[in-house]
């Protein structure tokens, strides 16, 4: 049997498709509740509340100091096992929920990072000329700064989803059946073609990848406010 | 506004400053650079906040924060050296922003209201462009607009007319003299002798922080009375 039959015999036998869609989903989901949870972080971060500043500040420090995998056991081990709350009665789905929310909290932290680096760029006297005209805190923040800021952290913020990406892997802690856990099982049972296996998951990955570089090149130059 | 003082750490910034505009005043403040005219100017909408002292606006005296100070800024126009149009959004909704968010006029209303203004200040054709496309004058002339559209009970401009090119610079005063010329109260940082001329009540000599002289601009340009006020006139007019 030549390598490339056998290499193509490994393939047929498991759903290597199958279990990056389940990346995909996992980014894609924490995509949105990084998001979300990353721009009330960063609003936080910049409100004139000390307390909700000092709030902002904490959960950075804690989450982004966490290692994920850790997030995952605390989650799986710790909230689902010892607490008892689950997130689905579906088995599996308890597991994929789990990933997600660990995902969300840890990649917040450098969203809203990444977002106070974009508000960053906007200059002061854009928040001056919204408070002149009589907008609060909230309004100025939403209809001012954001929208500015969030036009200059399309490049960090495309990096935090590569990252994010990359990091669904982690949900193999997690007990999700996503791609490097299949990897793990492919190799276990065909440690002939140990390097053939590898390539295959990290071409994927790159084809997954790339393309968000390239967007978010493409976006932070299209949407570049100009000043 | 009385015995108004503050530091930025060591330094006094505004020494014990009492001062009234009357409705309908204009007032020029002019003085060397760091002698406070600017910030003094910035607490009037407690833009910069003072450490002792009482300033009161139409009789209300200045609210620390929340909803009531964002009303009373919503009163008082402001415009800024630096412009600062809101970048990411059109002229015309730079305009709209305030009467809209703020009054709660309806998107029609507002936007009637914000091509008067454009068009009273002369830039009605660059409704639809960017703040970033347009001169610095046309720019600066864009946030008077955008103040006047709050119809603001006293008009606050900090060195309007600092950052633009000379030739831009009289396009924006003659917006101001007209606005001066219907009765708006105005307060006016500036080193426009020729703005004070033409349309200030009153010259404020600010020195140090500490309001050292203040007449006619007629008496003041002409017969200045303090020893730093005939310097700060013969370093500015001589040149």
């Amino acid at each position: 049997m030549s390598f490339l039959d056998r290499y193509a015999s490994v393939l047929s036998q498991y759903d290597v498709l199958g279990a990056f869609w389940v990346n995909i989903q996992l980014t894609f989901w924490a995509a949105i509740g990084s998001f979300v949870l990353g721009c009330l972080l960063a609003l936080m971060r910049i409100s004139p509340i000390a307390s909700l500043r000092g709030f902002g500040a904490t959960y950075v420090q804690l989450l982004r100091n966490t290692p994920l995998t850790i997030l995952m056991f605390i989650a799986v081990l710790g909230v689902w096992t010892q607490l008892q709350i689950k997130l689905s009665g579906d088995f599996q789905q308890n597991f994929f929920n789990f990933a997600v929310v660990a995902l969300s909290l840890y990649h917040a932290a450098f969203v809203c990072e990444a977002i106070r680096s974009g508000v960053n760029t906007v200059p002061v006297g854009q928040a001056e000329a919204a408070r002149a005209i009589g907008l609060s805190f909230l309004p100025s923040a939403r209809l001012i700064i954001f929208p500015q800021a969030l036009r200059g952290s399309i490049t960090p913020l495309g990096n935090t989803l590569i990252a994010l990406t990359k990091n669904t892997t982690v949900a193999t802690a997690a007990s999700v059946a996503e791609a490097s856990g299949l990897m793990k099982t492919m190799i276990e049972f065909n440690s002939d073609i140990v390097i053939a296996i590898f390539l295959t998951f990290a071409m994927c990955f790159v084809v997954i990848v790339i393309p968000m570089g390239l967007i978010t090149t493409w976006a932070s130059r299209k949407w570049a406010v100009k000043r | 506004m009385s015995g108004v003082n503050k530091h930025f750490g060591d330094l006094h910034v505004l020494k014990d400053i009492d001062l009234t505009v009357h409705p309908g005043e204009v007032v020029v403040l002019i003085g060397p650079s760091g002698s406070g005219k600017s910030t003094l100017c910035r607490t009037i909408n407690r833009l910069e906040t003072i450490d002792e002292g009482e300033i009161t606006v139409d009789g209300v005296p200045l609210p620390a924060e929340g909803k009531a100070l964002a009303k009373l800024r919503s009163d008082v126009g402001m415009v800024f050296q630096a412009f600062n149009l809101f970048a990411h959004k059109s002229v015309l909704s730079n305009v709209m922003l305030g009467p809209m968010k703020v009054r709660g006029k309806s998107k029609k209303q507002a936007q009637e209201l914000a091509m008067a203004l454009l068009e009273k200040v002369g830039v009605a054709n660059q409704a639809q462009k960017l703040p970033a496309q347009l001169s610095g004058g046309q720019q600066q002339r864009v946030a008077i607009a955008r103040a006047l559209a709050m119809r603001p009970k006293v008009m606050l401009f900090d060195e309007p007319t600092s950052a633009l090119d000379p030739e831009m610079i009289n396009e924006v005063l003659d917006t101001m003299v007209a606005l001066a010329k219907e009765g708006m109260t105005m307060i006016v940082v500036t080193h426009e002798m020729g703005f004070a001329r033409k349309a200030a009540h009153r010259v404020i000599f600010l020195s140090d922080g500490q309001i050292v002289e203040q007449s006619t601009p007629e008496e003041f340009f002409t017969n200045p009375q303090s020893e730093r006020a005939k310097d700060f006139l013969g370093k500015i007019l001589n040149h």
